[in-house]
């Protein structure tokens, strides 16, 4: 379905081959390609500007080298640009409290309660003890969710189908987590819209209340635009810190991905690549911003000049 | 409920201010147009009519937005429709579209609809995969009081369809929705799993009814809040299960859902329903004018 950006490059950048250096104009066109090709990739409109003033700064003056062909030294500084951009990576969680709370976040529909099964999946493999929280009293059937998923993972799961305060299932649940021995609290929350004062106050009083440790945002691969506003919402209500983008084993170049960072600045923890409770992998930037690019394979191609 | 939040300024603002259509101002529009996710063909396609009409000349907000209407019109050529009925027996609409895309909340929305016109409704719970798709549909089903086939989680999808065709014909209900689990457009052998889904609802509504074909109408879940990836949704999902209209869930928020616009115009697909928040009745049939204004209103 895309164009390859590398072989329009080629073409973009055919005259230039051996001869001195990069300047705006000899590179006129194939900024507008890495441009379009971004924002075709669903990075933010805004965040596509300030990258294409950064990468323009930094390719000026850039001697043409004679190994490589221009348009691949090209892509390889905007490669190596978005590679910046997107890391550090942060592998892992701190753990080290008696009890560790972690509450994921999102909007509706992004994968919220499936990633808190795969979390949880995680940590039992690395003997730590969870316990997933339905504190998502909204959706229809979403203790239920939980519930399946909390027996195919086999940790427990809290609920109080009675309660109609997710705040105060959520103080209840680390209470019996404590109790319980278990090391980490996952909190299940429902999706809300960003600007849904309501729901966003509702999350803030769990936040609050108990305090947690982590505050991930759960982001769809396959977001666009509207990433950066509602990221930028929830990360101004909460101060995130960490963020996983779901949905990944598809064909979405997920540079929503890029904006989200943008954004927020805080590490982007793991990525989600399946429906199923082991599809979670740690996030490498490498991969990622080749994605974007539309481009699989351009670490490779670096790594070979 | 809501608050405004205005990040980028405001378009009546800049135009307001007086300023002529140059190629700052043009940019401008690009950038809001770009903002929706219809992607750069339309985005360009709208800046570009917009310069042609009123290039060094001042212009009121009500002449862009007039513009990118008749431009919208243009690209997507579609007017306002309801599903497909059945000429005679029950309508059967099935439901598609890759994961949390708000398919099966949406049927909850065509349930209430139909409910609301005094018609009798039957749903088949064909998602069978995710955990407590069941009872979610279920819930919606206890609540909205329709009729309801399910199958055991992890059963044969298409057969719960076929038992929910085959119902809607026995029964003498006016309407059938059948849901489906959500899957990527990349997963080719779900994918066929739909088609065979189709097949099945055909060959039921034949079994019970002669000459009857079916289903009337598949209907594409799209998320509003999706980007360029849902023009590869929209392909892969026509071309699996035969795609007749679309549903663009979660526009209440702030995203625009302006990916509707190239996924008309390359595939022919109407947007026939609008999602605008997680009850039944938040929902809306589409109109090609109220969507373009919503496009131009920057929160
Ligand atoms: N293909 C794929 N599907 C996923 C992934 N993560 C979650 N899903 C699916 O996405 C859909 C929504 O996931 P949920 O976990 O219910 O999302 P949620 O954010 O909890 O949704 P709400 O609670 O309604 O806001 C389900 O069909 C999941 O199976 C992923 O990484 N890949
Ligand atoms: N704000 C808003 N939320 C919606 C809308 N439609 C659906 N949702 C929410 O989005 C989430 C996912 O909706 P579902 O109907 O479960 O989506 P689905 O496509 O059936 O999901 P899977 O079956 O897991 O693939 C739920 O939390 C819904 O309440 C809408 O129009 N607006
Ligand atoms: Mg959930
Ligand atoms: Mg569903």
């Amino acid at each position: 379905m895309f164009d390859s950006l590398q072989d329009n490059l080629k073409g973009a950048f055919k005259t230039l081959r051996g001869k001195g250096k990069l300047t705006e104009a000899n590179m006129r066109e194939g900024l507008k390609m890495v441009e379009q090709s971004l924002l075709e990739a669903d990075v933010s409109y805004d965040v596509v500007k300030e990258f294409m003033h950064g990468i323009t700064k930094e390719a000026l003056g850039e001697k043409v080298m004679l190994a490589l062909e221009p348009s691949e030294q090209f892509i390889g500084l905007v490669n190596q640009e978005l590679i910046n951009l997107l890391g550090p990576v942060e592998d892992g969680l701190n753990l080290s409290k008696d009890i560790n709370i972690i509450m994921m976040c999102g909007l509706q529909g992004a994968g919220k309660t499936t990633t808190c099964g795969k979390l949880a999946k995680l940590l039992m493999r690395q003997k730590v003890k969870p316990m997933l929280v339905a504190a998502d009293l909204q959706r229809p059937a979403a203790i239920d969710q939980l519930h399946v998923i909390g027996e195919q993972v086999g940790v427990e799961v809290y609920s109080d189908r009675d309660n109609k305060d997710p705040v105060q299932v959520c103080r209840d649940a680390v209470a019996k987590a404590k109790a319980d021995g278990c090391q980490v609290v996952i909190l299940d929350t429902a999706g809300r819209l960003a600007i849904d004062e309501e729901l966003m106050e509702q999350l803030k009083t769990i936040d609050r209340d108990v305090q947690p440790d982590h505050v991930f945002l759960v982001v769809d691969g396959m977001t666009g635009q509207d990433a950066v506003r509602s990221a930028g919402a929830f990360h101004e209500a909460l101060e995130l810190n960490g963020v996983v983008m779901t949905k990944l084993d598809g064909d979405t170049r997920g540079g929503a991905l890029l904006s989200v960072k943008h954004v927020t600045g805080v590490p982007i923890r793991f990525i989600g690549v399946g429906e199923h409770l082991d599809d979670l992998e740690f996030f490498r930037p490498e991969g990622m911003a080749g994605r974007i690019l539309g481009q699989g394979d351009v670490v490779g191609l670096f790594e070979e000049a | 409920k809501k608050t405004v939040n205005v990040l980028n300024t405001d378009l009546r603002d800049i135009v307001k201010e007086g300023r002529l259509v140059d190629d700052a101002f043009l940019e401008e529009i690009f950038a809001l147009m770009i903002r929706t996710d219809m992607g750069v063909a339309s985005a360009s396609k709208i800046r570009d009519d917009i310069g042609k009409k009123f290039r060094a000349r001042k212009v009121e907000f009500s002449d862009l937005v007039g513009s990118a209407k008749e431009t919208v019109r243009e690209i997507m050529q579609q007017g306002s429709a309801d599903v497909n009925f059945a000429e005679s027996g029950p309508t059967i609409i099935m439901v598609v579209g890759v994961n949390g895309a708000g398919k099966t909340t949406s049927i909850a929305k065509l349930v209430y609809r139909y409910k609301e016109m005094g018609k009798s409704v039957v749903l088949g719970a064909g998602d069978t995969f995710r955990a407590a798709a069941v009872e979610q549909l279920t819930v919606w089903a206890n609540r909205l009081n329709a009729e309801i086939i399910t199958g055991k989680s992890g059963s044969d999808p298409a057969s719960v369809a076929w038992q929910a065709t085959e119902a809607a014909y026995n029964n003498d209900h006016d309407i059938c929705i059948i849901d489906t689990a959500g899957r990527l457009q990349t997963q080719s052998n779900l994918m066929d799993e739909l088609g065979r889904i189709n097949r099945l609802i055909n060959k039921a509504a034949n079994k019970v009814s002669e000459g009857s074909t079916a289903p009337h109408e598949v209907l594409l879940v799209l998320d509003a809040t999706a980007g360029q990836n849902a023009l590869s949704q929209a392909k892969g999902f026509s071309e699996a299960a035969n795609c007749t209209g679309i549903v663009l869930a979660k526009l209440d928020g702030t995203a625009k859902g302006g990916v509707a616009i190239p996924i008309c115009q390359e595939f022919g697909l109407p947007v026939k329903f609008i999602g605008l928040g997680e009850t039944p009745d938040a929902f809306a049939k589409f109109d090609v004018d109220t969507f373009v204004d919503a496009l131009f209103d920057e929160n």
